[in-house]
């Protein structure tokens, strides 16, 4: 069982320094998780230390595919409002 | 909207008394005061002192993408050329990629002087890629002054790693001592392997944010103290905020105005948040400046800016650009040496005719009687470096605003000309740059620069703000005087009406 970086990572580096199994790599769009060595932090952290500092809500996905830090959980922006806002500058 | 003036503070901020302060206010009194020590530090940091940021340059290096909390006003998809805000780069660096170009920018622009780490994301939440620049850098580069700037969380781990590596600047970004105020600012951080959030976090940052600020100060490094004035959340908060600082022996206090728009993607941008207006910054700035001096030329640059503070010749030094560049910085060091020792006499000069006119500015108008009955008046003017007025009206990217009052002349900011539309057929909103200028000028009376078109000379009348090209090449202190006395000699200032004309 492995966590999943996807496409929206932003390539900060932060999931990097903090992994303790030295299991994320640079891939040529962005960071990749080695599922091999991926222990989901298992025996190091109660909580999976990537999904702990990863910025971007979406961008890691957890073992059941389901996203770490869904829309929302940490920009506290609603999902809707973002929505309105994006329909607005499109508009203009 | 009411003119910001000294004397006549804004309605509802009774506070807002002017300058009360002794170590507020014009560049000789923020350097005059201070012991030889400091003042070697400060003469040539282009961010820590106002005069200096008229002759000297510095740089940022983006080394340190990963951030360990998340403020309110920040959007991590940094990757951006044409925005212009702290935590925006175009390319992240390696320290070796980095060092190459510090090196390249430091022999092109022998005037630099600084190197400073500022993120994109937090420079000590990056340890190993900060300090393994900053290391080869004391080596390979030793006349550059290196300086980084923090959020504070990492702070306290970081301190003696930053005495080793002889860094006597840092600036902590620091919005609030209030964790309640602080949960409004800051949605989490990242802390002993945990997400926290809310007040919880809040209480730590500030923790963290004011354990560094004391151990900094117990080693003799020199602090700045930023803060985001975000209207509603934290402005009247941050005199408290300027007040504690200082009583830990803070150096500066850099009050910047909130950026929030809707396409950066921010928290505040997409919740509406608004931005403080110039006016209400500079009433804060000056309620602050009681308790601390105050930076006030901030032109919150991106973390991999180059050049004057206004001024980004990043693309000059793209990783492309610097491959191709062959630097010796043996001898680049040599000229950067001749060239920063003929801008320091250049200022030593300065300082000494400055101390001359002292005594003949506006008292010798009024035969002795100081006349403190006349109001204070703001002015713009268009400069490219130099402490000179020395910039075409048209040219200017940004003018830097001045008060003149009987007590003297001070500065007080600076405006960006906003072009929103530079003549994108696709942009619905056509403003030229004109009218873009003549908003930036709300509130200033006069505008001085080296020269001015005809077209722009009668929409500034119109405005209400008198165009002057007659001090060209004049330092820009003893013109924006000179005009306040042909002002007062033309009776302009006798009484109120001027005053309310010119914000009709």
């Amino acid at each position: 069982m492995a966590l999943k970086i996807v496409e929206s990572c932003v390539n900060c580096w932060a999931c990097v320094d903090v992994c303790p199994s030295d299991a994320i790599t640079q891939g040529s769009a962005h960071f990749q998780i080695v599922t091999s060595k991926c222990t989901e932090c298992d025996g190091d952290y109660a909580e999976q230390q990537c999904a702990s500092i990863c910025p971007v809500e979406g961008a890691i996905l957890l073992a059941d595919g389901m996203p770490a830090n869904p829309p929302g959980s940490l920009t506290g922006i609603p999902p809707e409002r973002l929505a309105e806002a994006m329909n607005e500058i499109q508009a203009r | 909207m009411e003119l910001s003036v000294l004397e006549h503070g804004k309605a509802g901020s009774s506070s807002a008394g002017g300058c009360s302060s002794s170590s507020c206010g014009s560049t000789d009194d923020q350097l005059s005061h201070l012991p030889d020590s400091i003042r070697a530090k400060v003469q040539n940091h282009p961010c820590y002192s106002e005069e200096a940021h008229h002759y000297f340059a510095r740089m940022h290096v983006a080394v340190a993408p990963a951030c360990n909390i998340q403020c309110h006003y920040c959007n991590r998809k940094y990757d951006c050329a044409n925005e212009s805000r702290p935590g925006v780069v175009s390319e992240v660096l390696t320290p070796d990629q980095a060092v190459k170009k510090v090196k390249a920018v430091a022999a092109t622009i022998p005037q630099m002087t600084v190197l400073g780490i500022a993120g994109p994301g937090d420079p000590l939440a990056n340890p190993q890629r900060t300090f393994e620049t900053f290391r080869q850098l004391t080596e390979q580069a030793p006349d550059i002054k290196l300086c980084v700037s923090t959020n504070g969380l990492a702070l306290p781990d970081c301190v003696e790693e930053l005495a080793k590596h002889n860094i006597d600047h840092v600036t902590i970004t620091i919005n609030c001592v209030d964790p309640k105020i602080g949960a409004k600012i800051y949605p989490w951080i990242y802390w002993n392997n945990k997400r926290i959030r809310g007040v919880k976090a809040a209480e730590i940052l500030i923790r963290q944010q004011q354990k560094g600020l004391e151990m900094l100060v117990e080693r003799g490094i020199l602090v700045k103290v930023n803060s985001v004035m975000i209207p509603g959340v934290n402005d009247e908060h941050l005199k408290e905020v300027s007040r504690i600082v200082k009583e830990k022996g803070a150096f500066l206090h850099n009050v910047m105005p909130l950026i929030a728009e809707a396409e950066h993607g921010t928290f505040y941008g997409v919740m509406g948040q608004r931005s403080p207006d110039p006016e209400e910054l500079q009433d804060l700035q000056d309620s602050c400046a009681g308790d601390m001096n105050m930076m006030r030329h901030c032109r919150q640059c991106r973390a991999d800016a180059v050049g004057m503070l206004g001024e980004d010749r990043g693309d000059e030094f793209t990783l492309e650009k610097i491959e191709q560049m062959d630097i010796d910085y043996e001898a680049a060091m040599v000229k950067r040496a001749a060239v920063q020792a003929s801008i320091m006499e250049e200022l030593d000069e300065k300082a000494a005719q400055k101390a001359r006119l002292a005594n003949v500015s506006v008292p010798s108008l009024t035969e002795g009687r100081i006349s403190r009955n006349y109001r204070s008046v703001q002015m713009a003017v268009a400069t490219n470096g130099g402490g000179l007025i020395n910039e075409h009206f048209g040219h200017a990217r940004e003018f830097l605003i001045y008060e003149a009052s009987p007590e003297g002349v001070r500065f007080i900011g600076h405006r960006k000309v906003d072009q929103f539309c530079v003549g994108n057929d696709s942009c619905g909103e056509k403003e030229s740059a004109l009218s873009g200028s003549i908003r930036a000028l709300k509130g200033c009376e006069a505008v001085l620069c080296s020269k001015i078109g005809f077209e722009p000379w009668s929409d500034l009348e119109a405005a209400g703000i008198h165009p002057n090209g007659e001090h060209a090449m004049e330092p820009i202190e003893e013109a924006v005087m000179a005009v306040y006395q042909e002002m007062i000699a033309a009776g302009r200032l006798n009484g109120e009406k001027a005053l309310f004309q010119a914000n009709a």
